[in-house]
């Protein structure tokens, strides 16, 4: 008898690839999936589900479907990968120093002046005389 | 955006990249707002908010940090995140800026 293609491995780990990569260039962007990356994690979820399915099938049904071996690997590594999401976006992503040091509110802003995008000088006693007020943002750069 | 200029409230990014690296992230991402370089990381370090050797080649950057600051020079609200991944809302620092009174 002719087995099957089964296909709830190949889909099911297609979905854990979706849920790995797609955090950062999509679900990264909107503040309510990046806090908490719970989309992702029900992709993993999903994927998870649709592999399970598979390889049952594989172990239950082997006169039926193929699958076994190719599942058994997908299943594992699904896993590493699914840890390598929770660890970084637990763990990795929170190893930055402590900011006690960090100037408070109520301590003045010590003045500035740094170059823009064009190499122009900008002084923050500039901006601030514009505005009503200013927001500095530090970011990490992509250095 | 525009909320916070319709507010008076002028935006700038610090980080210690190059003014042609921050002109690449600014055109990649439509970014309108003023990005400033402090390649020396020295502002970074007058605001505290110093990462040591967070970045490649054990290079000295900015750990995530919002500060809004009034017209007299004053610091009147900070966001500091425990993780890089997550930064403050729009709202929240809309939510500052409407405290701020005046």
């Amino acid at each position: 008898m002719k087995r099957h293609w089964n296909v709830a491995i190949w889909a099911g780990f297609g979905v854990v690839i979706v849920a790995l990569v797609s955090y950062i260039p999509i679900f990264a962007r909107f503040p309510l999936t990046r806090d908490v990356p719970w989309a992702n994690y029900l992709l993993f979820l999903l994927g998870g589900g649709l592999l399970a399915v598979g390889v049952r099938r594989a172990f239950q049904d082997p006169e039926h479907y193929r699958g076994k071996i190719s599942g058994s690997v997908f299943a594992v590594l699904s896993v590493l990968l699914c840890g390598f999401f929770v660890v970084g976006t637990v763990y990795l992503t929170k190893q930055i120093p402590s900011a006690e040091r960090a100037l408070r509110p109520g301590q003045p802003a010590p003045p500035f002046v740094l170059q823009d995008i064009a190499g122009k000088q900008v002084a923050s006693s500039e901006l601030l005389k514009g505005h009503r007020a200013v927001v500095l943002v530090f970011y990490r750069g992509y250095w | 955006m525009t909320e916070f200029h319709d507010r008076g409230v002028e935006v700038v990014a610090i980080s210690v990249d190059s003014p042609a690296e921050s002109q690449k992230l600014c055109q990649s991402r439509g970014y309108s707002f003023p990005f400033l370089s402090d390649p020396n990381a020295q502002v970074i370090r007058q605001y505290g908010v110093l990462h040591p050797k967070g970045g490649e080649d054990d290079k000295d950057i900015a750990r995530p940090a919002e500060f809004l600051v009034d017209t007299t020079g004053t610091i009147r609200w900070v966001n500091l995140t425990d993780d890089f991944r997550v930064r403050a809302r729009p709202e929240a620092v809309l939510g500052a800026i409407s405290r701020l009174g005046g």
